[in-house]
């Protein structure tokens, strides 16, 4: 017999399952990479106080991790 | 300098909901009209009258909480979420581009939901089925305009006018629905997906620095910059891509 769980749960577990597809889905290296960008930035703006090094590192790290995620989306879809 | 720097950050922040709003709706209204004409109008609507009605009571919970988030925890959550929803529908939009995907999702989307409604029992007055598909896609499309309208319009704290903008594109994509019933695949959205990816990505970029404490120089100007250096991105990758591709197929047909 299949086990009913509680509204509340369902709700969580749907909100959960919401957010996951919505930030990582089917492109987890986004997500890793954008956790990675903000490491960094954090490092050079909060830790080494470098305000330019920040500025400039932030849109070209972003630019690096689409250019790799598109990459990689390539190479899987020339394997298909 | 003052008065360029706001109307350049309220032009993105407009244009960058409005373009989002609709894409989304374009996705849900395939969705809707789908479910109308396999399980009845009256079953469709109702789903998108309880989604509806659900989204509002999400924002009015959701909406007021926002307000005790210190600024710059909420500038860098939103910046975040803004920047990995702007690089995903990029590279989305750079695949299709291309030719690495197909162009056109909508017809694919009606032509699965109505073969998923067609397969399942007959129509009733009030359609289970139909209704929770109607909800479903209306619900989940209008969540991601919701998050939109939330993240960009509490960052620029122009809530009122990101609400508005949305608005207008719900009912423009709904006034387009009812003209041209199901041809969808009519409307441009790999270039509106594009076009709201590096916007998007621009915002995200933006807030991301502001919560990490980064100076801007001449302030929300930089917006217009940074979606210049992904504008050049995004050219750079889908021309290389495409290169890349038409090598592929001339070696392989030698």
């Amino acid at each position: 017999m299949r086990l009913r769980r509680s509204l509340p749960f369902r709700v969580a577990k749907g909100f959960a399952i919401f957010w996951w597809d919505f930030l990582v889905g089917d492109t987890p290296e986004l997500f890793v990479a954008a956790l990675a960008i903000v490491g960094i930035i954090a490092l050079c703006r909060v830790v080494w106080r470098i305000n330019v090094l920040a500025l400039v590192a932030l849109p070209v790290l972003c630019v690096l991790a689409l250019a790799l995620s598109v990459r990689r989306a390539q190479r899987q879809l020339r394997k298909e | 300098m003052m008065a360029v720097s706001v109307s350049s950050g309220t032009f993105v922040l407009v244009l960058a909901v409005f373009l989002a709003s609709g894409v989304e709706m374009v996705e849900a209204l395939t969705i809707v009209l789908a479910v109308g004409h396999t399980r009845g109008w009256r079953t469709s609507l109702y789903g998108v009258a309880s989604a509806l009605g659900a989204l509002v009571v999400l924002v009015a919970l959701v909406g007021p909480a926002l307000v005790r988030v210190p600024l710059s925890t909420l500038h860098l959550v939103i910046g975040f979420v803004l920047l990995i929803f702007g690089m995903q529908w990029l590279r989305k939009s750079i695949l299709r581009s291309s030719n690495l995907k197909a162009k056109h999702d909508e017809d694919e989307i009606y032509r699965a939901t109505v073969a998923e409604l067609a397969s399942s029992e007959p129509r009733r007055r009030l359609d289970r089925i139909g209704f929770v598909v109607s909800f479903k896609g209306v619900f989940l499309e209008g969540l991601e305009v919701v998050i939109i309208v939330i993240t960009l319009g509490s960052s620029a704290h122009r809530i009122g006018l990101a609400a508005l903008a949305a608005g207008a594109a719900v009912l423009l994509v709904t006034a387009l629905g009812v003209v041209v019933a199901k041809q969808l695949n009519r409307v441009p959205e790999n270039a509106l997906k594009m076009s709201v990816g590096i916007m998007l990505m621009s915002y995200g970029t933006y807030w991301t620095g502001e919560g990490l404490h980064v100076r801007w120089p001449g302030g929300d100007v930089w917006l217009l910059i940074l979606v210049g250096i992904y504008l050049f991105a995004t050219w750079f990758l889908v021309a290389s891509l495409r290169r890349g591709e038409e090598a592929l197929a001339a070696s392989s047909s030698r």
